[in-house]
């Protein structure tokens, strides 16, 4: 709908500048004005809007309204775990004596604050099954650059200086080689068996004295479970690597089975994924790693230890350092810390059990219609590929856009690489049964329509604020800000 | 709660009628059927977790742990040192938790996210305005990963490895870019911040602006130095400060990263915050973190996508420009309400009430006996150095038992060491808008306690 005037979102702030507005009084000066510094220093031009506050408020709201969300619509994105993120947990957070203390305050001042962070460090502990924690990092693929730091760390501790690659799967997300280079490895690729799991022979080529270890996601971005794992971890153990994890896809194994049984030396969890923060349309998240004893002494700094019921904030003896300013997303690990407050362990185990059970009963409610590429029991997403779609002319990508027409968000689509038209759906735990049979319904009317009216697919989506957009004209002349017409 | 063992959590749908139909369905007895793939040594371990709590115990549980900390709202506070205590107004948070905002996920699907697209367009346009610079993108982490990678970028335009860091640089920062640094070869040295040497092989010098010992370095100089070596100039700045004084771009600067928590976030800690990074047009391409670009739907019409993706590792995997991926959008959004609330005029008054409250704080604290400001004779902003005639640590302890947060105890490894040995019981006093008149003259009064 077009909303007229201030409240019609076509235009920007600056646009909606006007001379001599404000949107906030400041309090006046109680101190003597000062002198002012040599004026070669003080800013003469600051090109900022003048607008009002309703104008601020009916803005932003209009803007909003413009999104999905999980509070809004059913969110499969397969990969992301678009689960319900509790209202409790953003009040928590809130709270003016976790909200508005100063990360260098004294740790006397703090220790209500480095108790909770002790505390979560111990649950995801728990969880992984693993015996260090640090939470500096501040989201997965941050996580995974100080893990696989740390692998680094451990082998130059050791004087194995000759052991220059990472094996990554086919399948892996791109932060897993991203992260891999930053860290100074050579990316080496391993490939997918018909199964969907990690191809051994091809693990046992790589394995030497030159494999530093292995980025593993479990389950793997085809919502399997590996059953090779315990032999990858072995394999890998044997070269003298060490074995990551990532843990994007713990929705599925909480409770369940952990990490650091199975052979992990470390790994990250996405409190934005699993532990229900909210994605915030792209962030805050928070990547802590959980490790091994091996790697323990060279988690990124600080972590928070306890002595005689006082908590302090110490680094780990042969730490890789600080990799962020302070200590930590600490706004999301308070969410984080109250959703598994909340839960405990037997709600732990009913997410895994629900978020796998709606996967399998979506895959189940569509495989005779979408093509399934590796037919066995999902864990907590299912990948189907588009190709019978295809070949009726109507391509993964449109069968994803078509669904936002039905007030679905689009799965996540053409990932993992390895299958061709992916369409990667994770329903999640929070989801009702009446949601999945609609979305499967959705799924067959869409293929539906792909035989009787193809066309209405491709074009899709139609009842959106805006239809397709041109991609490529914003790659090939990049406007990333606006300008004031000359 | 548990019925016949059966844990229905008010997050989770699903009865157990329900799942029993939905298992039968699937022609399977139990959820454990589902995990049949995992091998059974390791299937169900135990979880040793305390047990769930309803939400009335957990709210009380957690105003528990808050009631053990000290808010900087409870008392004078006078602590900055890279978090800063700023006037938050009300509409950041009101818009900022709106579910539409607060639960979406990345806009990979622009046609339902329009809304966090225009925003961080409009968050790129205001914070490359506010720094004088070219291009912004959606954000980083926080400010010391954005000059981390600021560095980084700095070596892969310039094809060179070395990389000389001002010592007045905060320390923090310091530590975070030899982290980033540790595994791509590249050597970070500190250099002295009135003599910097720059080398033809130095791929960026690197400033802070305001320092972390409050004073603003000479930038003009600094350019100079930088670019007769070929050298990038690459500025860690306080968005606020903006607000006041002459932002890095007006020096040429050609990369400026910042902190964007003075923008309208709350100090929650240390985080989340949102790193602000901006550059020239023509190095776009280097940049890392998403960008949003403007162009046109089917029908002609205006929207935003995100756009340069191939510098990204979901595509450019291992030669990404960086790993990152989830960054702070809700931050961005926070930083761009915020800015648009304060605008042209607001902005500079915070500014100035800053500075006018921070150098009254300076001036009064000057004039007690055994007290000095080693640094003053330059310009500062709202933070400043104080040499007092006592320990820090035991000042501050005294402060905090009057209810009031004192500065940074500058006597511990790492603060103390760039500041050489005539200030060896220094403080970094931080004065904002939140502290009035007589937080201020409370300060004074009790530092006045410890004058020789």
């Amino acid at each position: 709908m077009n909303k007229g005037g201030n409240r019609d979102t076509a235009k920007l702030l600056m646009e909606r500048s006007v001379p001599g507005r404000v949107g906030m009084v400041a309090p006046p000066l109680d101190v003597p004005e000062q002198e002012l510094p040599d004026a070669a220093l003080l800013r003469t031009e600051l090109e900022l809007p003048e607008v009002s506050e309703p104008e601020v408020v009916q803005y932003f709201t209009n803007l909003s309204q413009l999104n999905f969300s999980i509070d809004t619509q059913f969110y499969p994105l397969g990969s992301c775990t678009m689960k319900y993120n509790p209202k409790v947990n953003d009040e928590m957070a809130f709270l003016p004596g976790f909200a508005n203390i100063h990360p260098l305050q004294p740790e006397e001042a703090s220790q209500g604050a480095l108790e909770l962070l002790h505390r979560l460090q111990g649950f995801l502990a728990e969880v992984t099954g693993m015996a260090g924690v640090s939470m500096a990092t501040l989201a997965g693929a941050h996580g995974e650059l100080a893990g696989v730091l740390m692998i680094r760390a451990y082998h130059q501790a050791r004087g194995d200086t000759g052991r220059t690659k990472l094996a990554i799967p086919d399948s892996a997300h791109g932060t897993n080689p991203a992260s891999a280079a930053m860290a100074g490895f050579d990316v080496v690729t391993l490939p997918s068996d018909a199964n969907g799991n990690t191809d051994l022979d091809a693990l046992h080529h790589l394995a030497g004295p030159d494999l530093a270890g292995a980025m593993i996601t479990l389950p793997s971005t085809l919502g399997l479970f590996d059953t090779n794992i315990l032999e990858v971890c072995r394999v890998v153990h044997e070269a003298g690597g060490m074995v990551y994890g990532d843990g994007a896809n713990m929705n599925a194994l909480l409770g369940r089975a952990k990490l650091g049984e199975l052979g992990f030396d470390v790994a990250h969890l996405n409190l934005h994924k699993t532990f229900s923060t909210p994605h915030g349309g792209g962030g805050p998240g928070a990547g802590p790693v959980c490790c091994g004893e091996a790697l323990t002494p060279f988690l990124a700094a600080p972590v928070v230890a306890e002595q005689d019921g006082v908590f302090r904030l110490v680094s780990p003896e042969r730490s890789i350092g600080k990799i962020s300013a302070f200590h930590g997303n600490f706004g999301v690990l308070v969410r984080a810390y109250t959703y598994i407050r909340t839960l405990g362990a037997a709600g732990l185990l009913s997410i895994s059990g629900n978020a796998v059970l709606n996967a399998n009963y979506i895959m189940d409610g569509l495989k005779d219609i979408y093509f399934l590429p590796y037919d066995r029991t999902c864990m907590h997403e299912v990948v189907f590929s588009a190709d019978r779609q295809r070949e009726r002319g109507v391509s993964g990508l449109e069968v994803a856009k078509r669904l936002l027409d039905y007030g679905y968000h689009a799965p996540t689509m053409y990932f993992p690489l390895i299958v061709h038209e992916a369409l990667m759906i994770e329903p999640t735990e929070s989801e009702t049964k009446e949601t999945l049979d609609a979305f499967i319904g959705a799924m067959r009317d869409i293929d539906r329509e792909a035989s009787e009216d193809p066309d209405l697919v491709r074009h899709a989506p139609h009842t959106t604020p805006v239809s397709r957009l041109d991609e490529a004209r914003a790659a090939r002349q990049p406007n990333l800000r606006w300008q004031r017409p000359e | 709660m548990t019925t016949n063992g059966h844990f229905q959590s008010h997050y989770i749908p699903n009865t157990s009628e329900e799942q029993a139909e939905m298992l039968a369905s699937l022609g399977l007895a139990s959820l454990d059927d589902l995990f049949a793939a995992i091998p059974g040594d390791f299937l169900n371990p135990p979880l040793d977790l305390p047990d769930p709590l309803s939400e009335l115990e957990i709210q009380r549980e957690l105003a528990g742990l808050a009631a053990k900390n000290r808010p900087m709202n409870s008392g004078p506070s006078f602590l900055g040192a890279g978090s800063y205590n700023h006037f938050v107004p009300s509409i950041v948070k009101a818009l900022m938790t709106r579910g539409e905002f607060l639960t979406a996920y990345t806009p990979y699907q622009p046609e339902v996210s329009q809304g966090t697209l225009q925003v961080i367009y409009e968050f790129q346009t205001l914070i490359a305005s506010l720094y004088g610079m070219e291009v912004a993108n959606a954000g980083m982490y926080d400010g010391a990963t954005s000059l981390a990678e600021g560095v980084l970028m700095a070596c892969r335009v310039t094809g060179r490895q070395q990389v000389a860091v001002l010592d007045t640089l905060a320390p923090a920062y310091q530590e975070v870019i030899r982290t980033y640094c540790q595994a791509q070869g590249v050597t970070i040295e500190a250099v002295r911040h009135w003599e910097p040497e720059v080398s033809e092989a130095t791929a960026c010098l690197v400033a802070q602006h305001p320092n972390f010992y409050g004073g603003l370095d000479d930038l003009g100089e600094h350019s100079k130095t930088a670019h007769d070596q070929g050298a990038l100039l690459v500025v860690s700045a306080d968005p606020l400060a903006m607000g006041m004084f002459n932002p890095p771009g007006h020096y040429d600067a050609d990369i400026v990263t910042g902190e964007g928590q003075p923008l309208g976030i709350p100090s929650s800690y240390g985080g989340p915050y949102v790193g602000l990074f901006t550059t020239k047009q023509r190095y776009i391409r280097q940049m890392p973190s998403r960008l949003v670009g403007k162009t046109v739907d089917t029908e002609g019409r205006t929207g935003y996508v995100l756009t340069l993706q191939t510098r990204e590792q979901h595509i450019r995997r291992e030669r990404a420009t960086s790993n990152i991926c989830t960054n702070e959008a809700l931050y961005a959004l926070a930083a761009t309400i915020y800015l648009a609330a304060t605008g042209k005029q607001g902005l500079k008054q915070v500014a100035e009430l800053c500075y006018h409250k921070a150098h009254y704080a300076a001036s009064q604290i000057a004039e007690l006996p055994g007290y000095s400001l080693p640094f003053t004779r330059g310009a500062f902003f709202q933070e400043f150095v104080v040499q007092c005639p006592a320990a820090p640590g035991e000042i501050n302890r005294r402060l905090l038992e009057e209810n009031i947060l004192g500065g940074l105890d500058l006597t511990v490894s790492p603060y103390r060491e760039p500041l050489g040995e005539r200030v060896d019981r220094g403080m970094l006093v931080c004065v904002t808008e939140m502290n009035t008149k007589a937080d201020i003259d409370a300060l004074v009064s009790a530092l006045g306690e410890f004058s020789a």
